[in-house]
């Protein structure tokens, strides 16, 4: 009796410990979101969170400092978006060449080779992109440096490229083989079922790849402090009188912000406050497209 | 346009974009291979930087990255296998779970410098452990705990039920049952997938700027309360930050090759084992 309590006990006792360690995931979340708004919290009532989001002069550490950080939200968002408009189509095809097209055998050496990809430190991301894209970018545009958002943008697509065939290619995997069947019995061909009922049918995966792809560039970091320039200005050009962004001019991201000047800044200062409130900023991007992501995904569960 | 060719042409693009993916990896290695196999020697291996970093090898930053990385792992292998045995083993299905899958997602999403800020605040600063090995490898932690749940969950969904439900119908208790009939064989999966993350870890550089990486210190540490030399952070100091960057472009190279090749055999290393051992299952 004793000691059929005492098992019972013990494994009460591992039960509890293992959902303990589970929770700390949780803690640690909680955190780490409630330590970027604490620290950020002086500066936010210092300058104002619509400063920081619509301002468009950074210069924490001037006599006169400036707290405007929409030049980084500007160059951050421009990239991002910039870096999906290459990796979207790319990405769905290699998905799309990789669960509907290929033979087997490729098959089985694709998925892993562009899954490598992803190991790539993001710092040989950007010392390719220092060595080999900027220089020509620079010849092939007839820049005075290749260090700008479109070496960026070309870089950034490729780092974004696994996340979005990865999780693209489930999605499509997993449309059901009656879909196929019922669509080449009513006479399509291969590219109309693939264009027309497998992508509709997988569209929750792949938006859920999509929203994760973005969240992927906007976090990322070394590649673009690498290869964009840093310049704190918002490049523009004029297109038929519309003022669009100019992919050749050098932006700074919010990311590199933080990398920056992250390492000198006096701790406990203004500054070091306003750094987390773009820590802030980052985090709320990537923690909505994340949740984004999480309720198309289990939508289709449903 | 015929349909026929109109098909042709979609397999051709479709084809051409997977093509292309592939050929964006090999150029990758073999820009960085090629203008660096000739720095790569015994020496540059084994050697101190000398002269603010112009001659000499990166022997100091191998070091640390091997260091701050075991060290990463040492706290987040455990949390992340006992993390994963409650999701996949005793949670059932609730809030709570919901709650902690969606923490251990947006864990996944946090952009690496918003840790090595976090660490900053917290590890380095308030918590007064200052610019180190362990402030950094907390902060690694942190971003790895996400990777070796979702790996270690992985190794522990190939394992049948029938395992357990045996061991159970034998009068085993539930932690007998996880302890002997799961564990055993879902164990070369987490180490494997736990090795993945290492690979991950090792080539991350904007944590640990903040955290604990050196601009140059030229000494192996010895207390993990001092700062270390790392290969990310290295290349990029030699890539962009050093003041005769037309000089030291060749150990650039270097450096990329001698990360890359690390990072790469470590994650094949582990791929490969993996593969094995999912031929050799015999259930």
């Amino acid at each position: 009796m004793t000691n059929r309590s005492v098992t019972k006990t013990k494994e009460q006792v591992i039960e509890t410990g293992l959902f303990v360690v589970a929770f700390m995931t949780v803690v640690f979340l909680m955190l780490i979101l409630g330590f970027l708004l604490t620290r950020a919290w002086p500066a936010v009532q210092e300058v104002g969170l619509r400063e920081f989001l619509t301002g468009t002069r950074w210069m924490p550490s001037s006599r006169t400092p400036g707290y405007g950080a929409f030049t980084m939200i500007y160059g951050s968002l421009m990239v991002a978006t910039g870096a999906l408009v290459v990796s979207i189509p790319w990405g769905l095809a290699v998905a799309i060449y990789i669960s509907e097209l290929a033979p087997a055998k490729v098959r089985e050496v694709l998925k892993p080779t562009v899954e490598t990809l992803a190991i790539f430190p993001s710092v040989v991301i950007g010392f390719i992109g220092l060595v080999v894209l900027a220089p020509w970018v620079a010849r092939t545009f007839g820049l005075s440096h290749g260090l700008t958002a479109f070496t960026g943008v070309i870089m950034l697509s490729i780092m974004a490229l696994p996340t979005i065939v990865s999780i693209a290619e489930d999605a499509i995997a997993s449309v059901p083989q009656e879909f196929k069947e019922a669509s080449y019995a009513l006479g399509a061909n291969k590219m109309e079922t693939i264009l027309f009922v497998i992508l509709p049918a997988a569209r929750s995966g792949v938006t859920a790849a999509i929203m994760l792809g973005f969240g992927r560039a906007i976090g990322e970091t070394m590649t673009l402090l690498m290869v964009a320039g840093n310049a704190l200005s918002m490049p523009t050009t004029r297109v038929l009188g519309l003022p669009l962004p100019n992919f050749f001019g050098s932006v700074r991201t919010l990311t590199a912000t933080i990398a920056i000047e992250g390492l000198d800044v006096p701790w406990g200062s203004l500054h070091y406050s306003s750094l987390f409130v773009i820590g802030g900023i980052l985090f709320t991007f990537t923690f909505a497209v994340n949740l984004v992501a999480e309720m198309v995904m289990h939508r289709k569960e449903v | 346009m015929s349909k026929y060719w109109q098909q042709k042409l979609f397999t051709i693009v479709v084809s051409a974009a997977a093509l292309f993916s592939v050929g964006v990896l090999f150029f990758a290695v073999y820009w960085i291979a090629k203008d660096s196999i000739g720095v790569i020697s015994w020496e540059f291996i084994t050697d101190m930087p000398r002269r603010r970093m112009t001659e000499g090898g990166i022997w100091p930053a191998i070091v640390g990255t091997v260091y701050v990385s075991l060290l990463t792992m040492v706290f987040a292998v455990p949390l992340g296998i006992a993390t994963a045995i409650y999701l996949n083993e005793y949670a059932s299905k609730g809030w709570v779970v919901r709650m902690i899958r969606l923490a251990i997602r947006n864990l996944a999403g946090v952009p690496s410098i918003v840790y090595g800020l976090f660490g900053l605040g917290l590890f380095v600063s308030t918590l007064g452990l200052g610019h180190s090995l362990l402030s950094a490898a907390l902060t690694l932690a942190l971003m790895a705990l996400p990777l070796i749940v979702s790996a270690s969950e992985e190794a522990l969904k190939t394992i049948p039920d029938s395992f357990r439900e045996g061991a159970l119908a034998l009068g085993a208790t539930k932690w007998q049952a996880v302890r002997h009939q799961v564990l055993p064989f879902a164990l070369p999966g987490m180490i494997t997938g736990s090795v993945l993350a290492l690979g991950r870890i090792a080539g991350e550089t904007a944590p640990i700027i903040l955290t604990g990486a050196a601009y140059f210190y030229p000494l192996i540490p010895r207390s993990v309360g001092e700062q270390f030399m790392a290969l990310p952070y290295h290349l990029y100091i030699l890539a962009t930050q050093h003041e005769q960057v037309a000089v030291v472009r060749p150990l650039a190279y270097g450096t990329a090759l001698v990360l890359l090749g690390l990072v790469l055999s470590m994650s094949m290393g582990a791929i490969l084992v993996r593969s094995y051992i999912r031929r050799r299952r015999t259930w």
